[in-house]
């Protein structure tokens, strides 16, 4: 663990991903307590403040401190993408894990299926389902985990086909295991790193998207400040006070550029041999 | 391509608009508990519950409702939607034209400058202009579409005032305003295209360069020009095809955004109305346009792809 840290630190990528998400990290666990002004405070005298030494990123529409509400919003923001990832990236990993194990015919009914389903873009399916559950933080995040098992579900089969085929798998079938027990415990493991390395860049796109459902009025609710929220809000006023919406999809930017990184850099701190 | 595979490659798709149909309609009718009270609110009397549920047939057994809205679907009848009484159909087609023109438009411009882009950058492999073209295709797919949609506005309607903020006018009306209104939403959408295809046609363009034919060529004596355009392109632009297949579908996504923000009265605006006001019909029809746009679209990417690379044969 130590000695990967370390060599994905050493790529000037990796270690630009690891700090930044270091930074948003800190947000996320102290953003409250860390943040100078409370994130509701109205300050008619501060409407439209531009970034100076009082608000240090401006103020917004009621004159509430816009870094205060990035970092309590930090919270509202990427967690959720983590929970939604995780939670569509393990659906999906069980799914491709499952139907290189079954293989033959079974394994290409599962396949052909999941590419149907991605025939519906991410987005849209996330917006049926959230209209159908209902708008919200919580059902946004069911959503986004729906709409990116079967990406996952096509990644991961395509490694665990490979892993199928090696001895120990076929020893475990020999023994008698499970089916169960083969894809938990024998497939599952080995194709765990590159399920990682898409995971973490997958990251980046959820974060993405839970700002646009919240953009689009039907993830987070006000007055959370979520950061899609937050420039959803900033439009009215752009002209005024343009730090309103820079801050905010900066936020965004810096959030899904740290992902992405960590990815790249996971990718080639596991896979040394693969250079490009 | 042979003919068998042809047939199988449609049958594939006759297979994926049905997967599709059958997820859109599950989503939109059969998951909500009550469909009718979801669809009236909470005021709704007795009488027009009842109305509503005989008018989708909501009564009936959930695959019953499947088959009778496929068969109508399967006809060209879209329903009636509930927020204009028109026809959901046509509208909708009207809708789906506009956006396909400026979906076409985006990929256009995306090819002219995500090409180059990317073959430059793989030529000087580990220069400063790589560099550069990679941290802009950071950059491309690290923004949201939302966000660069309001910066640019902001940059170039709001503060530049070199191009209108919102709106759209048909081409057929008068050309320049219609590309002018097509300008914003167009870039919009090709940062993100850019991004992806760029970096695609740099790493095929260097495993080319690698290649033992490029190196046959060279070695043979060609000019590096010839080598370049005739041998490595070639082989390099295949993977583009699909990887614009590809982005077909994260296009028809970003496109409701984009159309959202500068008020383009595409599909996909159609489809933000029709969810927040509850319009099941126009909800049912968007959602399945869409998809089968994806299928489609995909479908002749596989065509072309097989006509394009003769070695490839799927079976």
């Amino acid at each position: 663990m130590t000695e990967l840290l370390i060599r994905l630190i050493r790529r000037p990528q990796g270690l630009v991903g690891v700090a930044l998400l270091a930074l948003i990290a800190i947000a996320c666990l102290f953003g409250p307590a860390l943040a100078p002004y409370a994130p509701e405070k109205i300050d008619f005298l501060g409407r439209f403040r531009a970034p100076g030494w009082q608000n240090w990123l401006g103020a917004d529409q009621f004159g509430r401190d816009i870094l205060s509400r990035l970092m309590v919003g930090a919270r509202s923001t990427v967690p959720m993408a983590l929970i939604a990832t995780l939670a569509g990236s393990a659906a999906g990993a069980i799914i491709g894990v499952g139907s290189a194990y079954l293989g033959g015919r079974t394994d290409e009914a599962i396949m052909r299926t999941n590419d149907a389903v991605m025939a519906i873009p991410g987005l849209l399916m996330a917006l049926l389902l959230v209209s159908t559950l209902g708008n919200g933080t919580g059902n946004a995040v069911v959503a986004i985990a729906v709409a990116f098992a079967p990406g996952m579900a096509r990644v991961t089969r395509s490694v665990a086909l490979n892993i199928r085929n090696q001895d120990y798998v076929k020893a475990a079938i020999a023994r008698g295991e499970s089916a169960l027990w083969i894809i938990f415990r024998e497939m599952l493991p080995n194709v765990m790193a590159p399920i990682v390395i898409e995971t973490t860049i997958r990251v980046s796109f959820a974060v993405m998207l839970f700002a646009t459902l919240s953009f689009l009025g039907v993830g987070a609710q006000p007055p959370a400040s979520e950061w899609g929220l937050m420039v959803a809000d900033a439009r009215q006023y752009m002209y005024q006070a343009p730090w309103g919406l820079i801050a905010p999809s900066a936020a965004i930017a810096l959030t899904a550029i740290a992902f992405n990184l960590l990815g790249d850099g996971l990718r080639d701190a596991l896979n040394p041999k693969d250079e490009r | 391509m042979s003919l068998a595979w042809l047939a199988r490659r449609l049958l594939l798709m006759g297979y994926t608009l049905i997967v599709v149909s059958m997820l859109v309609f599950a989503i939109t009718q059969i998951l909500p508990a009550d469909a009718a009270q979801s669809l009236l609110g909470e005021n709704a009397t007795p009488e027009m519950l009842a109305a509503l549920r005989a008018r989708l047939g909501l009564d009936a057994p959930a695959w019953q409702q499947y088959l009778h809205w496929a068969g109508r679907v399967f006809s060209g009848d879209f329903g009636i939607s509930m927020r204009t009484s028109q026809p959901v159909g046509p509208d909708m087609l009207t809708a789906l034209s506009r956006s396909l023109l400026l979906a076409v438009s985006s990929i256009l411009v995306t090819l002219l400058v995500a090409v180059p882009l990317g073959v430059v950058a793989a030529l000087r492999h580990g220069r400063l202009t790589d560099a550069g073209v990679s941290l802009i295709a950071y950059l491309g797919v690290s923004l949201p579409e939302f966000v660069t949609a309001t910066l640019l506005a902001l940059l170039l309607a709001d503060t530049l005032h070199w191009l209108p903020a919102t709106g759209y006018v048909s081409l057929l009306e008068d050309f320049g305003d219609g590309i002018r209104h097509l300008a914003l939403p167009v870039l919009t959408i090709s940062m993100i295209l850019i991004a992806h295809v760029m970096r695609m046609m740099r790493s095929e363009t260097l495993d080319v360069l690698k290649s033992d034919y490029i190196r046959a060529a060279r070695l043979k004596g060609l000019p590096e020009r010839t080598v370049l355009f005739r041998h490595a392109l070639r082989n390099a632009m295949l993977p583009v095809v699909t990887i614009i297949a590809l982005d077909v579908g994260y296009l028809l996504g970003g496109i409701i955004v984009i159309e959202e923000i500068f008020a383009i009265p595409g599909i996909g605006r159609a489809l933000m109305v029709a969810i927040t006001t509850r319009d099941l019909p126009s909800i049912q029809a968007g959602a399945l346009i869409m998809a089968a746009t994806y299928a489609i679209t995909n479908t002749l990417a596989d065509m072309a792809y097989a006509l394009l690379d003769r070695r490839i044969r799927y079976d």
